[in-house]
Parts: C-alpha cells; structure tokens; sequence
C-alpha cells in the first residue's frame, strides 16, 4: 500500500495532497524547460558551427540574389506580341538537337528502369530474410545492394564516364546502378511481408526454390513491385536529365554546355522542356498508378 | 462419403472449364493486351539497348575497361594522409545540408499556411502556392547549383542556396498537408474559452503540427547530405568537388577513399537521425503517419518525394 493512497482515502490529508501535486508539476515543468533550452542551445550551436564551417557570407548572398534573379530573367528572351511566332522559333532555335537529347533522356530512364527492375528484382529474393536459400547469400546480396543505392547516381556516372567514355551509354549504366541497388530493398521489404502459405503449399506439394518463388511469392508481390517500378521511372527521367552533368548523354549535357557557356535563352528554354516533361511524367505516373492497382491500396 | 472424394476426371475438368472460363484462363481481349503490353515493352527495351550500343563493341570492350581498369584501380583506397582535409570537407558537406535544410524550413513555414486548404480559405492564393512549390520541387539539386554557381560563384554558398530553394518545395509540400490533416477541435476550444485567433495558433495549431514537421525536417536533413555530397560536381562546395578532382585526375584511389567516407558518414547520419526521430515524436508514432518514412509510394510522405 502506498502513501499516495493513504492521504487520497483521508479527506484531512487533501490539502497535503495538493501541495504535492503543485511541486509535482513544478518538477514536470522545470524539466519541460531545461530539455527546451538544451534543444535550442544545441541547435543554434549546430546553426554558428556550421555557418563557420560552410564560410557562410551574408554579404555575398545579398550581391549574389540580384545577379541570380537577373539570371533568370535573362534565361527568357524578349517576346513581344507582333512578332510572337518568330521569337518563340528564334528562342527554340535548337528544337529538333533538343527533342532528340529529351527522347534519349527518356529512353535512357525507360531503360535503365526497366535493367534494374529486372536485376534488382531478381537480387530481392536472395536478399529476403525469409525466401533466401542460405544465410551467407542474404547478407552479401544486402551489402552488394547496399553498395549500388549508396553511391549517388551521378559518381556511377562519373567512374562509368572513365571506362565508356562520352555518350548515353555511362548515364544508363550509372542509373541502373542506382536503381537494381533500390529496388532490391524495396523488393526485398515486400517480399518479407508476404504470407508464407501459398509458398508452403508450392514446397509440400514438390515444387522446387524457382518455382516456389514464381507460383508462392511473384503473386503475391507483384503489385507492390509494379507501383515501386512507375514511381522508380518518375525519379530515373529526374536522374537521367542530370547524369549528363558529367557527360553521360542526355538532355543535361545541353543545359550544362549553355550555362557554362552563358547561352542564357538556350538554358531558359532547355529548362522549359526538362520542367514540363518532369511534370508531365510525374501526372501520368500518378494517373497510372492508380489505374493499375487502384487508389486504396497504395500504402496509407 | 467416399463417392464424394473420387478423383477428377478429364470430364470433370472439361465441366468446370465449360462453365467458369476465366478461372482457367484470361478473355482473348485480356489476352491481347496483355501481350501488346509486354511484347511493346521487350520492343522498347531491344530498341534502346540497339541505340545506345549496347550490342556494339562498345558495350564489351566499355565493360572489360571498367573491370581491367576503374575497378582493379579503386582498390586498395589510398591517401590518407590527406584524411584531416577530407573530414575537413565532410563537415563542410554536413554544413551545407544544415544550413540549406533550415533555410528552405524558415522559408516554407509560413507560406505552408498559405498553402493549405484549411488555413487559406482564398482558393487561387492556395493554389498558386502550391503550384510555386512543385515548381521548386521539379529542379533537381544539381540544376539550381549550376544555377547560383553562375550568379554567386563557386562555393559552399551555391550549394546551400541550391538545397534551400529545393527544399522550400518540399517543405511547402508536407507542412501543408500536415497542417490540412490536423484536428479542428483543439483549436475551437481555445476560441470557445475565449482565446483569440494568435492563442489558438499557439495552443490549438502548433503543438499538433510540430513534431510531425520536425520529424520531416529531420527526414529531408538526412536526405540532403546525400544530395550535398554530390553539388560539388558542378563546383557547388562540399565533398563531391574533391571526388569529381580526383576521379577526373585519373587517382581512383584516393576517390575510393573518398566514396567509402561519404558512405559511411550517410550511414552515421541515417542512424543519427532514426534515433532523434524516434525520441522527438515518440507519442506521435502511432498515428501511422511516420511508417510512411520509408521510401514508398503513398502520397503523403517526406519518402515518396525522393529516394
């Protein structure tokens, strides 16, 4: 029996009661205030270190803001409304390059989509806790996994530029890197949260790993992977037109040669394509997505 | 009993194709369409690997160079007595993405309330913030970072800038749908015992809003040292600048070395950062709400922005 209920059963004891509920909070509300200052003390150290650190320049970030703002404005070429037609055909003078570095932009993200889908789909099983045949394989394919997601994208870009030199190829290779790396994960999470009975039933009526994997599991995941796939294109076209940075093919090598070379109109109307194409395929993704496995089972 | 377990016969089976057609096998229309789908896809992909020249010499002797040459190279990771500089420009990195994290956050605060449909009753106002923040969002990193190191020069400052413009995208982006997603009641309380409109934000709004932003500021921190060590590529400051030198220098070692410290301090950050959300929004976690941290497709996660 505790004191507490003592005093509670003892109407002379209330105001005892009362006094210690008042230092109770008293304690409850210094502790709120000390963890409070300790957060906003570590953060605004965090904030004075890494000012320091990062030489941040108030002053050069006022001389520079209006130089960015004129930049952007100088990236659209005067348009008046006579001549509509003709600036709008002097501005994108150089459609048809464009179009063919956008086409090889999707098709690269298209492809190396649809390679890494592939390979990481296939690494999945092996790197499922509950599907991998030995323990050994599921820890190496995890790391090997781990590996090709942690490496950005555009340093795959980088050491496959060394080995293929210049062109789309590097950029697919450096894209389905980064992508098998993914998706691995990604599969290999829905293949751990799949019930294990249709697969139990492959295995006891005599069906071997492969088949176990094809008529117990592919079912059952499938439409998780399609889902992951359509958002996996949506984030690749983001990936494939920026790879051509480092010289991996693609619509970036154009907006990256015109805004080294200070060809504003040029980078303003290349952004123009890259931003309506990254929208375009963002809706599409979206509508499509829903269409194949419908709205509910999207997660949420 | 035993007449009811007989074994199948052909007939049998040919009885209950006869009557139920699609459990045995798909419409023809289904079946069309199901291979125009499939066979346009092989189509594409045989088509792509052609003209990329993945079925020229290329291909072989590209991939016999990587083998022979970039991987035997990498390894074994060397110069570390260059370790203190490279941690040196790690910390540069982590900066940055501190820095462009909390501007793009200060930024977004108050234009997330404009951009929710609950706090900004005036439709195109709502609208048009959200239209601005996908804007934002659609750039990638490295685009923006090309962009400032045009106009305020090379450094860590055209990075930061860049990951704060891309993230007043997304931070517009989640606030906003935290906000939407939050309890009236608590705020009609506070007005109902007589506080005014500035006591019920304070009491009603924030409590419940916070954490959730928090733990997503948290999320898009730990996402933007990934995109910081990369924005020194096009000379935006940080790790990526030493790494883009010394790969394009030929010293495959010493990028090695590079690539195995960025991998590491992701991981360090990642588990940091796991651990700090959790204690901040231990009470929060069963809404639901933080499961969607892992990448995935649903819509309103800090995850389904990025990878």
């Amino acid at each position: 029996m505790s004191i507490g209920q003592n005093t509670l059963a003892a109407p002379a004891g209330s105001a005892d009661a009362l006094s210690r509920f008042e230092a109770q909070y008293a304690i409850h509300r210094r502790n709120i205030a000390i963890s409070t200052t300790l957060f906003w003390t570590a953060f605004a150290a965090c904030l004075v270190v890494s000012g320091i650190t990062a030489k941040f320049d108030v002053l050069t970030l006022i001389h520079g803001l209006p130089r960015t703002t004129e930049f952007i404005v100088k990236m659209i070429p005067p348009i008046k409304l006579e001549t509509f037609v003709d600036d709008i055909a002097e501005w994108y003078w150089g459609i048809g390059k464009w179009m063919n570095s956008l086409l090889n932009t999707l098709l690269m993200a298209y492809l190396a989509t649809v390679l890494g889908t592939i390979i990481g789909g296939g690494l999945s099983f092996l790197a499922a806790r509950n599907l991998a045949p030995s323990y050994a394989v599921f820890w190496i394919t995890r790391r090997v996994l781990e590996i090709a997601r942690t490496v950005p994208d555009i340093v795959w870009a980088l050491l496959f530029v060394l080995a293929f030199g210049i062109g789309p190829m590097p950029g697919v290779l450096a894209i389905t890197m980064h992508t098998l790396g993914a998706q691995g994960k990604l599969f290999a999470e829905v293949n751990e949260n799949i019930s294990p009975l249709p697969s139990d039933g492959v295995r006891s009526a005599g069906g071997n790993w492969l088949q176990e994997i094809r008529f117990g599991v592919l079912p059952q995941v499938l439409p998780n992977f399609m889902s992951y796939t359509f958002w996996r294109i949506e984030l690749n076209v983001r990936s494939a037109t920026i790879v051509g940075f480092v010289g991996a093919g693609g619509i970036g090598h154009d907006l990256f040669t015109s805004i080294q070379l200070l060809y504003f109109a040029d980078a303003g109307a290349i952004l123009l394509i890259v931003i309506s194409t990254i929208m375009a395929i963002d809706m599409l993704s979206e509508k499509y997505r829903h269409r194949l496995i419908g709205k509910d089972t999207l997660g949420r | 009993m035993n007449d009811q377990l007989r074994p199948m016969t052909e007939a049998d089976i040919a009885d209950e194709r006869a009557r139920f057609p699609q459990a045995f096998s798909r419409s023809p229309k289904e079946l069309a369409l199901l291979w125009a789908v499939w066979g346009g896809g092989t189509a594409l992909t045989a088509y792509c690997l052609y003209r990329f020249g993945f079925f020229s010499g290329g291909f072989t002797g590209g991939m016999m160079k990587f083998a022979s040459v970039v991987v035997v190279q990498l390894f074994p990771p060397k110069g570390f007595e260059q370790l203190p500089t490279f941690l040196m420009v790690i910390g540069e990195t982590l900066a940055m993405a501190f820095l462009g994290t909390i501007l793009g956050a200060a930024m977004a605060f108050p234009l997330s309330f404009l951009a929710s449909k609950n706090m900004m009753p005036f439709r195109p106002i709502q609208f048009g913030a959200r239209r601005f923040a996908d804007l934002l969002r659609s750039f990638d990193y490295l685009i923006w970072a090309l962009i400032f190191v045009r106009a305020i020069g090379l450094g860590p400052l055209a990075g930061i800038m860049a990951i704060a413009i891309v993230e007043t995208g997304t931070f517009i982006k989640l606030y906003s749908e935290i906000i939407e997603n939050l309890d009236r009641k608590q705020m009609e309380g506070i007005r109902a015992s007589g506080g005014n409109w500035l006591q019920a934000a304070r009491f009603g709004v924030l409590p419940q809003v916070l954490p959730m932003m928090l733990s997503n500021t948290l999320y898009m921190f730990e996402h933007n040292t990934r995109s910081a060590s990369i924005l020194g590529i096009v000379g935006a400051g940080g790790i990526g600048f030493l790494l883009s030198d010394r790969l394009r220098a030929y010293e495959l070692e010493e990028a090695c070395l590079i690539i195995i410290l960025v991998i590491l301090t992701v991981y360090a950050i990642d588990y940091l950062s796991t651990i700090l959300r959790q204690r901040f929004i231990r009470g929060q976690a069963e809404t639901g709400k933080l499961a969607t941290h892992k990448p995935s497709p649903p819509a309103a996660s800090a995850g389904s922005l990025r990878n």
